[in-house]
């Protein structure tokens, strides 16, 4: 035999060559065509950044680690579409850096939880799960009421989505930390410019404390917007540039 | 310096780490001093902390002169991974019976006030324990002593092993005081955000470059099949780790970022990363352990040389290809799910190659099930990676998965290759190791060994039965309709019917961890030299010697 083993058990130069090698084909062809093939994201109505509110609030979703309870992916079965709504598409989490689709249901999907409960059914369920739903068995967020939000870096958040793709304009950057208060209070001076940066944005007092703007106010604002941006009236799942 | 002579006092070894501890104390005492993220100062004063322990322990050698002979193989690096080991090993198994316990007794494990106690902190504590910090000391620990005796040659770069042992500690401590404290980028298994993870690619870099160093000096000419699997875990899971962290910080004194990905390709990237956290770093690092021990403890050769070629590139080659299997009938395009799918069933035949060839070794010698507890350790962990592998395949079935995603049944799979096959193997080298490093003849205690594996292993048959039933029995529950055509339960009805396989699983886990308090007390026995009376443990091991063979 011309080829012999022999090589790469003799070189270790050789040998981590030909590991690399062999280690990156798979992710060069799974990867790498995600990036420029047309038909990876659909073409929908209504996608928009997060607000300066909602991207707080999808923070503190990352850290409390949710995402390993509940997944924001819903699946084109026929018991899915009937318990949690339209499946997901690859379009609604466009902007989301990092994804949150998850990998288990220890508690239920949330891609369409966005209006489905009031604000105090959350606020309540968030302070103690147990008692909303008996059975369950998630942790207690009380301690989101206290934690008062001062907008220290939301400023530069916006500016790193920007950085990593996502489309913020100028003018949401440097509005972002009015935006914050803006979005708790319909009777803001800044109300009609801040609902031009985030058409169909939600604004009102979320967590039942006009007082305070809370984490509990981002958290819930972020729950009540979750997979209620594209407008499935427009959205024709079977043309041909959505065939995936 | 000759490759075989001493080395006395300061060499450049001594001098470039000396110039990256003192140089990152003063990046770290700046961050400290100008970050207004309270989580960052936390972080930075712990690197602070431990750069300057790691200067002063620096000097404390060169004060009590150094001493590098390379005649004789590092070993002490090697018992300090020992340590970390078995010491990782229980607190990760201690953290995963707390949140299995939060999910069978919320009412009672879950507190107002202590946030950082619920169960989404937790897991990824958990997680990283178990993978990184036991596992990883594991494959640290076992790769420098592989790689000394089967190249017959000290370990390269003087005190840069210690830098690395040292360094992944730290990489560990970093970790999980972040999760406790909410700094996390929310990818699986790979959680830290970006300071920490430009710290552990630093000490990855330097533990590549002492694995490399070493097979340079080796005075064999073949390297030994071990090495390649080891190499592999090591180079795949530096591209992994690299490009699956890329991201933005909000800035450069903030412990938040954002990842360069969104969306399709951020989960198609972390799942290429996730799934080949366990083919390279929870596979492919552990066969190599299995490649050296099974083979020494046996006292017979490899089964096959030709099988070990083809398995060892063909794993490789598949594993890659295997991670979309965990995004089937989500967003991501249907040509690469099927792509998934496919590379994930025919990585069953490499992965059995494997199988066989650490059980077919055994040919010959299969008395020692019966008379070597640690034998049967790792026979049965390699009977675990037979099962696991198995299952995998199976799982990865479209139609399979639409059953068995987001359901406990991946959470049991996770757990047969986590418990069965790598903690298992890792147990059986440490079993090994303790003896020949220490210099002890024997075990303290054989009868110790059978109580910890028989108690584990009941363990082990109680999580993932449990889990079996509660995952296909939620998947069935979620997709029940009722005679009138709607859904038959709600979510919450099919949460509550889980509590007895929550609670089930959690006694699993719980005789898990008191096995692992047997052998933690066991192998602190051996080393102090201690012989339990009345047992009569054959040496069941030669005294492995100190001294490199010159060739």
């Amino acid at each position: 035999m011309a080829f012999k083993h022999e090589i790469f058990e003799k070189n270790s130069i050789l040998l981590t060559i030909g590991i690399l090698v062999v280690v990156s084909i798979g992710g060069l062809v799974e990867i790498a065509p995600l990036f420029y093939l047309s038909n990876t994201i659909e073409k929908v109505d209504g996608m928009r950044p997060y607000t300066p509110l909602e991207l707080t609030g999808r923070d503190i979703y990352v850290r409390e680690g949710c995402y390993l309870c509940h997944s924001q992916m819903i699946r084109p079965l026929r018991d899915e579409a009937e318990r949690y709504g339209h499946y997901s598409l690859a379009a609604e989490s466009m902007y989301d850096h990092p994804f949150q689709w998850g990998s288990k249901r220890t508690g239920p999907d949330l891609a369409r939880v966005g209006g489905k409960y009031s604000d105090a059914w959350h606020v309540s369920h968030l302070n103690h799960p147990q008692s909303a739903v008996p059975e369950s068995v998630m942790p207690p967020y009380r301690f989101l009421n206290d934690n008062i939000l001062d907008g220290r870096t939301i400023e530069a958040s916006l500016k790193a989505n920007k950085t990593v793709g996502v489309p913020y304009t100028e003018a949401q950057i440097s509005a972002a930390k009015a935006d914050l208060a803006t979005q708790v209070d319909e009777f803001a001076d800044g109300y009609d410019d801040f609902m031009a940066r985030y058409p169909g944005a939600i604004v009102r007092d979320f967590d039942g404390d006009p007082a305070h703007l809370t984490e509990m106010d981002a958290l819930v604002a972020y729950l009540q917007m979750l997979g209620t941006l594209v407008d499935f009236s427009t959205y024709e799942a079977d043309a041909i540039e959505n065939q995936r | 310096m000759s490759a075989t002579g001493s080395r006395n006092g300061i060499g450049l070894d001594v001098l470039t780490v000396g110039v990256v501890l003192i140089g990152l104390a003063l990046v770290s005492l700046f961050l400290s001093a100008n970050t207004h993220d309270p989580l960052m100062k936390v972080h930075a004063v712990i690197f602070l902390g431990a750069f300057t322990l790691g200067i002063a322990a620096l000097a404390m050698r060169i004060a009590g002169g150094l001493h590098f002979d390379q005649s004789r193989y590092e070993e002490g690096v090697i018992k300090a991974g020992v340590i970390a080991t078995v010491f990782w090993g229980i607190v990760g198994f201690l953290v995963g019976l707390v949140i299995a316990s939060q999910l069978a007794f919320p009412n009672l494990l879950y507190f107002d006030e202590i946030g950082w106690l619920n169960f989404g902190r937790l897991r990824p504590v958990h997680t990283s324990a178990v993978i990184f910090a036991f596992g990883g000391n594991a494959l640290m620990a076992t790769s420098f002593y592989v790689v000394q005796r089967t190249c017959h040659a000290r370990l390269a770069g003087g005190i840069w092993p210690w830098f690395v042992f040292w360094g992944y500690q730290l990489f560990i401590v970093l970790a999980a005081t972040g999760y406790v404290s909410g700094i996390t980028q929310s990818k699986e298994y790979a959680e830290p955000e970006w300071h920490v993870d430009i710290w552990l690619t630093i000490v990855w870099v330097a533990y590549l470059l002492v694995f490399l160093g070493t097979l340079w000096k080796r005075k064999v000419k073949h390297i030994y099949v071990a090495n390649w699997f080891y190499l592999s875990f090591i180079v795949t899971v530096a591209m992994l780790h690299i490009i699956n962290n890329l991201s933005i910080p909000v800035g450069l004194t903030e412990s938040k970022s954002y990842s360069l990905f969104a969306g399709v390709q951020d989960a198609m990237t972390q799942w290429w990363y996730g799934h080949n956290a366990v083919g390279f770093f929870l596979t492919s690092g552990f066969l190599g352990m299995m490649y050296y021990f099974i083979p020494k403890r046996a006292e017979r050769p490899v089964y096959s040389y030709r099988l070990s070629i083809v398995h060892f590139w063909s794993l490789i080659f598949i594993y890659i290809w295997a991670g979309p299997h965990h995004l089937h009938y989500t967003a991501l395009p249907m040509w690469a799910q099927t792509l998934g799918m496919t590379f994930s069933i025919i990585l069953w035949m490499p992965s059995w190659g494997g199988m066989i060839n650490g059980l077919m070794t055994l040919s010959g010698a299969w008395d020692k099930l019966r008379t070597d507890p640690v034998m049967r350790m790792l026979v049965v962990s390699v009977a675990f990676y037979g099962m696991s592998t198995f299952e995998g395949p199976v799982m990865s079935i479209r139609a399979v998965n639409s059953l068995s995603h987001y359901t406990d049944w991946t959470i049991g799979h996770v757990h047969s290759g986590a418990l069965g096959w790598v903690a298992y193997v890792s147990f059986g080298a440490m079993y090994c190791l303790v003896p020949w490093l220490w210099k002890r003849k024997r075990l303290y205690s054989n009868a110790l060994v059978e109580w910890h594996f028989w108690i584990s292993t009941v363990g082990i048959v109680f999580y993932i039965t449990s889990m079996w039933v509660s995952g296909i029995m939620q998947g069935l529950m979620w997709r029940a309709y009722n005679s009138f055509g709607f859904l038959e339960y709600s979510f919450v009805e099919t949460v509550e019917a889980m509590h007895p396989y929550y609670v089930i699983r959690a006694a699993g886990g719980g005789l898990f961890l008191i096995g692992a308090f047997i052998m933690a007390y066991n192998l602190w026995r051996t080393a102090r030299g201690d012989q339990r009376a009345g047992e009569n443990v054959p040496d069941a091991m030669p005294l492995a010697s100190a001294i490199a063979p010159a060739r």
